[in-house]
Order: structure tokens, then sequence, then C-alpha cells
């Protein structure tokens, strides 16, 4: 047990302390989804060129090879400053990633340096309108033409697909293959190209971070399969096996700082001495720190054993629930004031119900908690 | 960064889940409830002999000259097997005047306590765990926070008869008191030790009430199919895992910071007596409920884990006042920021 960074990860956070208040991020505009996305991407190239951009991308490949515990203190430290995600956050966490694993050297030189740098943003073709939660029961259609693969279908939940230049698509290119999750093929398809349609979908924050994908004809070469013909399946799980790794520490610092920020609020209204309002916000405090101290646990365990324990599956699911207490509590405590149009706190109360939907659905976590983690027969579906 | 055992830790785990099943079995607890809350003789001799009392202890005074974490890391077996000693009260004394005592306290009680000879008494004047033929009792009621010393006499500690036979519990009258060591901030620091303690039992309870209900999901068929098979139980299991998962994460935490982070002592125990006292009773009042009618019967053994968290939660003075604690701590961070 010790719960103390080491010399090297005091040194990581104390050069990327120096970095952040060198290089503050400014304020975040407000109110116009593109400025905002402008500010990401630009917050990202300075990232880059301070050579912080993908901490956990190996030295070779502009990264500084961090260890998981470095890379926390990264996303930490990240959001205490104030700064955002970058922009190619899905680039830097999931496609760089993906590539390195299972591209080819061409691939590799091709495409890493413009994930780095937010020259060319990514967005993730997986989810489709019968397929969430379960992935392998995707229907878009890629078809064999020539040396090229000629893609059907339709995509939903594409985050950032208005900004991206590639796409990480998977799609079936083998519908006899005697069980779904065979037959796939994971392709990098270029957006920008006729047959493939992006709409805005429109949530109930009134903002606009996912689309929907229309796909009629789009074409991709041989040359853009990633990790061969038929191998889709075990790529796009290289994809979401990276998906919430460090995510968890930016978020977890996030919600704490909005808890700060509502017992603040709480205090000008004087509500502190209300034994119920000191009671949930006392119970949002231990919520955090829940969270922080089982992910670090989830630490120890990927980088003792090389795969998170028990405690791993169960951070999703109590940031998701917390971050829904948290924003009705502020509702509680502010009144109207948190539900008028505009407000942050309104914005905050409606995007937190995405929270337990997103990436895996709560009720679906907890499945995979019972079947995978506590061994208990598969549930009837 | 390293938030687990040490492989040492790991081993002194092994080796007490091993003895536990062998000696204190469900048969033998229950042959010491039933009895009365008699303590099981037997099986306390045998701990004392191996010195886990005074694992805490300096060697000096007889002890191990181990820490927290290894304290916390017996507390949980002695909570999975809900063994029926006075364990938690002894140890959790002699580690709590092992850290804060004064030299005249240390060389009175730390010898007989972690020899066994002597056992302690934690709690309240309304609530002392293990009163009951207590030498020494470590009493956390006074409205300061700081811990007391008494040396009761007989007519002092009344037995009370709890939900819990498991343990033996008493009321406290009058008897003299004396600050744990020269009083102050290391008394009220030793409060939180033996919170911490506490939870670390509460961790184990949960644990077992966990694994029981797994074993019997897996085992019991109705409509054809084993119970646990049914999304509402799995989801039930789900939310077991999750609150004893919390209050691990919480309950270790509390047990690192109070050898090696004292100035992060007094929220970690807040968040471990939280977490303990509210998750202990939700994980095993599921347990009860997923094994269904046999549950509720005396003869299935998942009620003495429900008994032991109810009066868990008690010691601890239930999850709500640790929930204040912490507000008043995170109001006091946001004003200084």
């Amino acid at each position: 047990m010790d719960l103390t960074f080491n010399a090297d990860e005091t040194a990581f956070r104390d050069e990327l302390r120096a970095w952040l208040a060198a290089n503050e991020p400014g304020t975040a505009p407000h109110g116009d989804e593109d400025a905002h996305y402008a500010w990401r991407r630009d917050w990202q190239r300075r990232l880059a060129d301070g050579g912080w951009a993908a901490v956990h991308w190996p030295a070779e490949h502009g990264g500084r090879g961090a260890t998981l515990t470095q890379s926390a203190i990264f996303y930490e430290e990240l959001a205490a400053a104030g700064g955002p995600l970058p922009a190619n956050v899905l680039g830097l966490l999931l496609a760089g990633p993906t590539i390195m694993t299972w591209g080819t050297p061409e691939q590799q030189e091709r495409h890493l340096v413009p994930i780095l740098t937010a020259e060319e943003i990514w967005c993730q073709g997986f989810s489709e309108p019968d397929a969430g939660s379960d992935l392998a029961a995707l229907k878009t259609r890629a078809v064999k033409d020539g040396d090229e693969w000629v893609i059907t279908g339709q995509k939903v939940w594409t985050s950032m697909a208005q900004y991206a230049k590639w796409c990480m698509l998977v799609a079936r290119t083998d519908t006899d293959a005697p069980k779904k999750h065979q037959g796939l093929t994971y392709f990098l398809m270029d957006m920008e190209q006729d047959g493939v349609e992006i709409v805005p979908l429109k949530q109930i924050t009134g903002e606009s971070e996912f689309n929907e994908l229309f796909l009629d004809g789009a074409r991709v070469p041989d040359s853009n399969v990633l990790g061969g013909v038929g191998s889709g399946w075990k790529v796009a799980l290289t994809t979401l096996m990276n998906e919430r790794s460090g995510l968890a520490f930016f978020l977890q610092v996030r919600m704490r700082q909005m808890l700060d920020q509502l017992i603040g609020e709480a205090r000008e209204r004087g509500l502190m001495d209300d034994p119920v309002v000191a009671d949930k916000l006392g119970e949002l405090h231990l919520r955090c720190e829940v969270l922080r101290l089982t992910a670090y646990r989830g630490l120890t365990a990927i980088e003792t054993y090389g795969q998170p324990g028990p405690e791993g599956s169960l951070t999703k699911w109590m940031w998701s629930d917390t971050n829904q207490q948290l924003t009705q509590l502020a509702a509680d405590i502010l009144g109207p004031e948190a539900l008028t149009a505009g407000a942050p706190w309104a914005f905050e109360l409606l995007r937190a119900r995405g929270n337990s939907i997103e990436g895996g659905t709560t009720e679906v976590l907890k499945n995979i908690v019972a079947e995978r983690v506590l061994g208990l027969p598969r549930a009837g579906r | 960064m390293h938030f687990d055992l040490t492989e040492d830790q790991k081993e002194i785990k092994r080796v007490a889940r091993e003895l536990l099943a062998a000696r204190s079995s469900w048969a033998r607890v229950r042959e010491a409830a039933e009895a009365g809350a008699a303590y099981d003789q037997a099986l306390w001799d045998e701990l004392a002999q191996l010195g886990w009392p005074g694992i805490a202890v300096s060697e000096e005074h007889g002890g191990q000259g181990l820490g927290a974490v290894e304290l916390a890391v017996l507390l949980e077996e002695l909570g999975y097997a809900c063994a029926a000693t006075p364990f938690l009260s002894t140890a959790a004394a002699a580690a709590t005047i092992q850290a804060a005592g004064s030299d005249a306290q240390r060389a009175r009680w730390l010898p007989a306590l972690a020899s066994g000879e002597a056992t302690a008494g934690i709690g309240t004047r309304a609530l002392c765990a293990d009163g009951v033929g207590a030498q020494v009792l470590v009493l956390l009621d006074r409205p300061s926070g700081e811990v007391m010393l008494a040396t009761p006499n007989d007519s002092d500690v009344a037995p009370l008869e709890t939900i819990d036979p498991t343990r033996r519990y008493a009321t406290v009258s009058g008897g003299d008191a004396e600050p744990l060591g020269h009083g102050g901030a290391a008394a009220v620091a030793a409060g939180d030790r033996v919170r911490a303690a506490i939870a670390a039992e509460v961790v184990g309870v949960a644990q077992r009430a966990l694994e029981m209900t797994l074993a019997y999901v897996k085992e019991r068929r109705q409509f054809g199919v084993p119970v646990g098979s049914f999304q509402a139980v799995q989801n039930r299991c789900a939310q077991m895992l999750l609150d004893t998962e919390s209050a691990r994460s919480t309950a270790l935490y509390a047990a690192w910071a109070a050898d090696a982070a004292p100035e992060r002592l007094s929220e970690a125990a807040a968040l471990a007596a939280a977490a303990a006292a509210d998750g202990g009773r939700s994980v095993t009042a599921s347990a009860i409920q997923a094994h269904g009618g046999i549950g509720f019967t005396w003869e299935a053994d998942v009620h003495w884990l429900y008994k032991r968290a109810q009066l868990d939660a008690a010691l601890l003075g239930g999850a709500r006042r640790h929930r204040a604690t912490l507000t008043a701590l995170a109001a006091a961070r946001v004003a200084v920021s």
C-alpha cells in the first residue's frame, strides 16, 4: 500500500503543472459549439507542441511512453487546470492505439502524426440503430469492388463526425459467417466523399454532439482495411478496451469541481446548515472520493496483473450515477435558476441523463458485472 | 502509487482466511451465539498464541510490530468469519494505545492486550463492544472527540443483549476515565483509527455476504433455471459488489492513512465509516433477500452477518454524522480555495 506518487510520477506531475501554468487553456467559448470545438482543437495543437497531446503513446510516435499512473495524473492535472479534453480525443485514445496495434507501417506513417496534432479529426462508426450494446449485430455492409470496398448502411451516435476527416468504421464483409461477430472488417474511412451523409442528432440538451451517418456507396480502398478482412471484431475490441482508461480521471476531477461549485452555491444561499442538504453533499463527497480511490485501485490492478480487478467494471456506473445525483441536487439547491434555459447547471442536468447510456448502459454494465465478474449464469436476454 | 496489499499483507490474509475457515465455521459461530454470546475461547486462545491481537503493537511491548493495514487485513478476515471473539476491540484498542497512548498507558496495557491476557472494549457508554470482562475500555463518546481510557469495575459494565449474539456488548456507567495519551488532537485521531478498524471488519462481513449469496443464487433453481440468471437478482448482486468494493476502497485508504499519512486520516476515516455503515447494512440485507425464504430462517447463516453489520454501523455512530464531517471538510476546502 502506497498512495503517494513515486519520484518519476512526481517529476512527471511537476513538469506538467509547470507547463500548464505557463500555457493556460483560457476560458471556454460559451454557447457556440463550433467555436468551442475550435478552442479545443487549438488547445490540442498547443499540447502537441509541448509534447503533451498523447502522453500514453510511445515516444517514437510523439508520446512520452507514460505509465498508466502517469496517464491518470495527466488527465487529473488537465482537468484541475481547467483545460478541455483535446479536440481529437477519439483519435488519441482510440484510433491511434488501434492503428499502432493492428496497422501496417504505411498506415501508421500516414495517420499517427495528423492524429497527434489534431490536423485530422477522427470519429467512431460502431453503433447502429439496431446495434447499440449488441455491437456484433451491426448491419452496415461492405462489398468488394476491384481494389475498393463499397459501404452501405447507417451509423448513429457518431460524435464529432461533422469535424472528422476519418472514421473508424466496422462493417460486415461476410454475411454467411456462422456467428454474428465473425465476418466483420474494420476500415479507416475517409469522411470527405459523396456517399457519406452526416445528419446532426439533436439531443435533449438542444445541442448536437452526436450525428447520424448515412453511408450510401461510400468507398474505401483495400489499403485502408485495418487488421485484415474478417478480423473486425478483434480489432474493434482493441478500440473498446482503450475506451475508458484515462478519461475516468478527467471526469472524476470535473465532478469534484462541480461539487465544490455546488457547495459554494449552497453556502451563498445559507443552506449549509440545512441537515438534508449537508447530508446529500456529504454523500456526494463520499461518492467522488470512492470513485477516485477505486479508479486508482483499478490502475494498480492493471499494472500488477495486466487486467482490471472486480472494481474496474464499477467506475463508469458509479460516475454516471453520481453525476446524475449531483446535478439533480443542484436543481434542489438553486431552484428555478438551475432550470433556466441556457444556464450551465441546466445543461449539466440534462447532459447527465446521457451518462448512464453512452459507452454502455448501466443496465448492460450490471449484466456484465454479474456474468463476467461475479460468474453468475447468463441471463435470458 | 500502489493501491493494493503488498505480497506480505496478502500472505497474512491468506493464512488468516485458511485458519479461520478451519477453526471458525458457521457451526462454531452458531454454537457460541446460541450459548448466549459466549466467546469461542479455544479460538481466542489460539489467536492470542499466534500474536494476532498485538499485530499493530511494537515488538518492545510484545507485539508483532506491524501497522494499521495489517490490522485491517486481520479484521477483514475476522469479519468474514463473523468469529465470536473479542478480537476487534482488543486489537483495535492495542493499536490505538500504541499510536497515541502515554508511555505509562503503553506499559500498562500493551503487553497484556498483545498477548491476549487482557481484553478491551470499544465504543460508547451506551454501546460498548466486547465490554463484558474487558480490563480496559476505549470510549469514543466525548463531545471533543478525544478518546478516553476507562478501567471499569465489574459493577460499571452491564451486559447488553443485542440482536448480534456473536459478540458481547455492554453499557458502561461511571468508572474512572482518563484521556488517551495527553488528550488533544492525537486522542481525537485515535478515534479515527478505531473507526477505520471497525470499517475494515465490515468489509469482511460484506464480502462474506456477497460470496454466500453468489453461491446460493448459482445453486438455487426456480422455473427450471438458477435464480442467479434472473436480471433482477443479478442487478442486486452487482450492487452488492459495488457497495462492498466502495467500503473496501475507503477502508484500505483509512488504514493506510493511519500510519502513512496522518494528515489525511480524519477525512479517510469519515469516508470509511460512512461507506461501511451504510454499505455493510445494505449488502447484508440484500444477502437475506437474495436467499429468499431460506434467508429469513434462523438456519441460514446470513442473518449473523446482517446483525453484525447493524451493530458495527451503530458502533461507527451511523453514516450520517460522518457525511456531515465530510461536508464540513469539503466546505472548508472550498472556502480556502
